[in-house]
């Protein structure tokens, strides 16, 4: 059992990363983010496969910065599965605790043990040649945690498989994770991941942590633009007034203040896409927010076709993303092209007003 | 499959026929009655075990010195490793004479190195077994080097970072992850080693001279013979030809696989 402190801040090139988090012993954190948000950066830091400019790695009250990799007991699971090609599965997952001072037959029993809990026995004698995309990943998490890492990292474990073999994967690790009990520290790009696996969720943006919290609230209550697209969600910035929300250049977008907000403090509005409604003229007399947009691109969405605005002329920059969904009927009765002004309405009652920050 | 430009069969098949008819010439030109007579020589005989004991030991050799240093040229980050790798090299392009009489001149009695050897500890290197190991090994070390970092660096460090989150230290890696690995590219560097050091002739006649049983390998035998009695140097010829073959066969298989 052992807690995670990690501040660290490494330049590379251009790009900038100074990230702060700490994972509870037994904890799984995910930490989200686009490509080139700076996420692999931070896992090899942790690692100690890259060694950060400033800042330091504290895990169980030891100070990992001077450690060398291999007596950091720090284990990673990576998109590939990196099976050794001239061991079996079985020689794999043998090979942390062989490393690590185990006799020949207790690390082959400690191998087996693994293998079964991945359902991969049946595979011990098979090469890396010989399995497949999800079987190697089954093998590579076994042989991940059979040397009792203090702590898992996961780089994107999911991102090279096949998407057909993905939710097995993922449920299987979620169980073993659990089952171990390890505190574990993911990064990702898929959402999803994240809700499975994830006890709290950070996002990076820009190399920089903009929000943090446990999964749920995070997702259904999102502080950052980022974030709120990953959610699915609209999100305008601004400071809250007694109708809803004040955006920086005048607008007021109606809203409700589910939690109690102090009047001109910095704030959030939350509505979803399904609750936007999209005009060719704006409708007289509507007690909707009315918002002027260019439409940049139709993607399908389930049953529904989600429009995504770009800022008009002259517009406010925070129109930029917003998402409509709306039925294909609908699209149809408007006729509309990408760059074509369209009017995104939205009644207060399903806006949702929050105090930014956490 | 493209296709190929008609302009560039004739010189291929020119460059195709410059190897093969010489050799096919060789067969024929043997004297097949008293083939077996003449590589039975007692000197014949000698050669051919001398230049298989110094092929083995140079292998060897290549193998304790220029593996460690193909690991150091793949994966260290030293500054001014664009220079080493660049005198590894050398020894490719440079005469094998050239190469002999730089050992010559470094082990000779009153070289530096030869010297302090001979007045310390009574050693004389030139015109010696031992000599001729050394020239091989002068210009067969950059075949293993150079096939060795290859395959270091096609195999990457994927594995070996793996291996380190797995608890293994930089030895156990070596030994349990990066030699298993890249083992195809340690083999046929081996060989090529080897079958460089069996050719050898320039190094070994300027370093280790042309004793026979001592320094006498089976070029410099063939060298001498063909002043002499042709069929024997001929006969002989054919001999290091199959073994060259023998080579070639071993390393392709296992590049095939």
């Amino acid at each position: 059992m052992s807690r995670l402190e990690v501040d660290v801040a490494v330049t590379r090139g251009s790009f900038a990363l100074d990230v702060s988090v700490t994972v509870e012993s037994g904890e799984v954190v995910a930490v989200l983010g686009s490509n080139g948000a700076g996420k692999s950066t931070f896992l090899g830091a942790l690692a100690g496969l890259y060694r950060p400019d400033r800042g330091s790695v504290v895990l169980d009250g030891r100070v990992l910065d001077d450690v060398p990799v291999h007596r950091r007991r720090v284990g990673l699971l990576s998109q590939s599965a990196l099976l050794f090609p001239h061991l079996t599965a079985r020689d794999n997952v043998a090979f942390g605790p062989r490393s690590t001072g185990s006799r020949r037959r207790v690390a082959r029993e400690t191998a087996d043990r693994w293998l079964e809990m991945v359902d991969a026995t049946a595979l011990a004698d098979r090469r890396p040649s010989e399995l497949s995309g999800g079987q190697a990943q089954r093998v590579a998490i076994a042989r991940a945690l059979a040397c009792e890492p203090e702590l898992l990292l996961l780089d994107e474990p999911f991102a090279a498989l096949d998407v057909d073999v993905t939710p097995a994967i993922r449920s299987l690790l979620r169980r073993v994770v659990r089952a171990a009990g390890v505190t574990t520290l993911m990064v990702t790009h898929d959402v999803l991941d994240a809700v499975v696996l994830a006890d709290r969720l950070v996002v990076l943006d820009g190399g920089r942590v903009v929000e943090a919290g446990p999964t749920a609230d995070v997702l259904r209550r999102p502080r950052s633009a980022f974030a709120a697209r990953i959610a699915g969600l609209d999100l305008v910035p601004g400071r809250s007034c007694g109708e809803g929300l004040r955006t920086a250049e005048g607008t007021v977008i109606g809203g409700v203040h589910p939690d109690p907000v102090a009047d001109d403090e910095p704030a959030v509005a939350l509505f979803s896409p399904a609750s936007v409604s999209v005009f060719r003229d704006p409708p007289k007399g509507s007690p909707r927010t009315l918002v002027p947009v260019r439409l940049a691109a139709m993607e399908p969405h389930g049953e529904l076709v989600r429009l995504r605005a770009a800022v008009p002329d002259g517009g406010p920059g925070w129109v930029d993303g917003l998402a409509a969904d709306v039925t294909p009927a609908a699209v149809a009765d408007l006729a509309v092209e990408p760059g074509d002004e369209l009017w995104f309405a939205v009644k207060a009652a399903e806006v949702e007003v929050y105090p930014a920050g956490r | 499959m493209t296709s190929v430009p008609r302009l560039l069969w004739a010189p291929a098949a020119l460059a195709w026929l410059l190897v093969a008819i010489p050799v096919a010439g060789l067969v024929v030109r043997v004297d097949w009655p008293n083939f077996l007579g003449l590589v039975t020589t007692p000197s014949a005989l000698a050669a051919l075990r001398l230049s298989l004991e110094t092929g083995l030991a140079t292998m060897v050799l290549c193998l304790v010195l220029g593996g460690p240093l193909a690991v150091v040229l793949a994966r260290s980050s030293l500054p001014g490793l664009p220079f080493v790798r660049s005198v590894v090299l050398l020894p490719l392009v440079l005469p094998p004479v050239v190469g002999g009489l730089t050992l010559l001149f470094l082990f000779g009695r009153t070289g530096p190195l030869g010297s302090f050897l001979d007045r310390e500890f009574g050693i004389t290197i030139p015109f010696s077994t031992t000599a001729v190991v050394l020239a091989q090994t002068f210009v067969a070390m950059p075949f293993l080097v150079v096939s060795l970092e290859g395959a270091l660096r096609t195999a990457g460090e994927r594995y070996e970072a793996v291996a380190a989150t797995l608890g293994a230290s930089p030895a156990t890696t070596l030994w349990r992850v990066t030699v298993p690995v890249v083992l195809p590219g340690l083999m046929s560097g081996s060989v090529l080693a080897f079958a460089r050091a069996l050719g050898e002739f320039g190094a070994t006649i300027t370093f280790a001279g042309s004793l026979e049983g001592t320094t006498r390998t089976l070029p410099l035998f063939i060298y001498l013979e063909s002043e002499s009695d042709l069929d024997g140097a001929v006969a002989m010829s054919l001999v290091l030809v199959v073994v060259a073959i023998l080579v070639i066969v071993v390393s392709r298989t296992r590049d095939l696989r």
